[in-house]
């Protein structure tokens, strides 16, 4: 259901720069339809990252995270490393999308 | 509750700064310099940190999103016929899409109609996969079939990226098309009396903080063909040159041009030979 994420990972000096980009609407909860009603809240709720089964990045989102949220950070790894990156978001959806080092 | 939400928040917000600053550090002024050239207009501090933002949000620019959605469209069957789009001819024969788009609009002999990248879209959708042509022109952006034409044209437009806009006037359906282009761009009416002219035909005009493309000049039509469609932060979605074209007249109060209508193609074929040469940069990404 969800839609595929774009992960892309290099790795430079022992290095490793994931860079993450998520499709979600992020609604905030604070925004009105056409008719007036609040659109509820949907939100991606905790992004897990791991590099070879191991924990590497994990955060927890709220609706303060802007549409399509874009995620870069680093950690130290090697090429050839399978990084898998994980979001669950408020309603139980979840998407997993894997790269590889290069 | 509401302290747990607010916890979230500052969490994520956190782990957000920590994760950005260091690599935006490092690489705005690697990415600034280019991203600053550009700006024709005499550039004031104001234009320098729109164009220090968009270094900043360069690098993950969510219309890569709709181009993984777009090329999985082009290679999937659907409709009535069940067929992918594999075999469309954008121009440089059936299935070709590498550069396609760097010289689109053009004359085809098949619709012996000059044709932008979206009414060919529309075509093969039709011809090769059996829908409904007025479904999707009477769609709406993002909705329907159009979405998925939208979709199709991020994948079609990346694969021209960095490459000359190389657009052609010889065919005498062309030569007219860009004529009548050019006339539609100056073209005064509406209730503000309002042309494309009146905020495209100098320079160092500007709207709010953003310097506005002299498009009767090749640098600046280059600016304003080669950089859409784009991803536009501010709305958060991906506007095709089609849907940029339709809210240039919405802004002058223009009734809204009929979706691939002459008119739009025209003015396309008219911007993009004007802007011959220079780089096409789709997919954009627009505040």
């Amino acid at each position: 259901m969800a839609d595929p994420m774009r992960v892309r990972a290099t790795e430079a000096g022992g290095v490793v720069d994931v860079k993450i980009l998520m499709k979600h609407d992020m609604e905030a909860g604070q925004r009105k339809d056409a008719s007036g009603k609040t659109i509820p809240q949907w939100f991606i709720s905790t992004v897990t990252v791991q590099a070879q089964g191991k924990n590497v990045f994990m955060g927890e989102f709220g609706p303060a995270v802007s549409k399509d949220p874009f995620l870069n950070f680093k950690y130290k790894g090697a090429k050839g490393e399978k990084v898998t990156v994980t979001w669950v978001d408020n309603r139980g959806a979840k998407r997993t999308d894997e790269a590889t080092v290069s | 509750m509401d302290k747990r939400i607010a916890y979230g928040v500052v969490i994520a917000s956190f782990a957000f700064l920590q994760a950005c600053t260091s690599p935006t550090k490092s690489e705005a002024p690697k990415a600034a310099a280019p991203a600053a050239a550009p700006a024709a207009a005499p550039s004031g501090s104001a234009t320098d940190e729109i164009a220090r933002y968009r270094a900043m949000i360069a690098d993950g620019n969510p219309a890569d999103l709709y181009e993984m959605a777009g090329e999985e469209l082009w290679k999937k069957p659907m409709g009535p016929k069940n067929a992918t789009l594999q075999k469309c001819d954008l121009g440089k024969g059936p299935g070709v899409v590498k550069g396609a788009a760097a010289e689109l609009p053009r004359y085809f002999k098949d619709t012996n109609k000059v044709q932008d990248l979206e009414s060919r879209l529309v075509t093969c959708m039709v011809r090769l996969q059996g829908y409904d042509a007025n479904q999707i022109i009477t769609a709406g952006f993002e909705k329907g079939k159009r979405k998925d034409v939208e979709a199709v044209v991020a994948y079609v437009v990346a694969n021209s990226k960095g490459m000359p806009i190389k657009v052609s006037i010889k065919h005498p359906k062309e030569k007219e098309m860009y004529e009548l282009g050019k006339k539609s761009f100056f073209f005064q009416g509406g209730p503000m009396d309002f042309s494309c002219a009146s905020c495209h035909a100098e320079n160092g005009k500007r709207i709010r903080l953003q310097d506005l493309p002299n498009i009767t000049e090749q640098k600046g039509a280059a600016m304003g063909w080669g950089y859409w469609p784009a991803y536009r932060v501010s709305s958060g979605n991906f506007w095709t040159m089609q849907r940029r074209l339709n809210d240039c007249y919405r802004q002058q109060r223009f009734p809204e041009p009929i979706y691939i209508s002459d008119n739009t193609i025209a003015l396309s074929v008219y911007m993009a030979y004007t802007g011959n040469g220079g780089t096409v940069e789709t997919p954009g990404l627009k505040r």
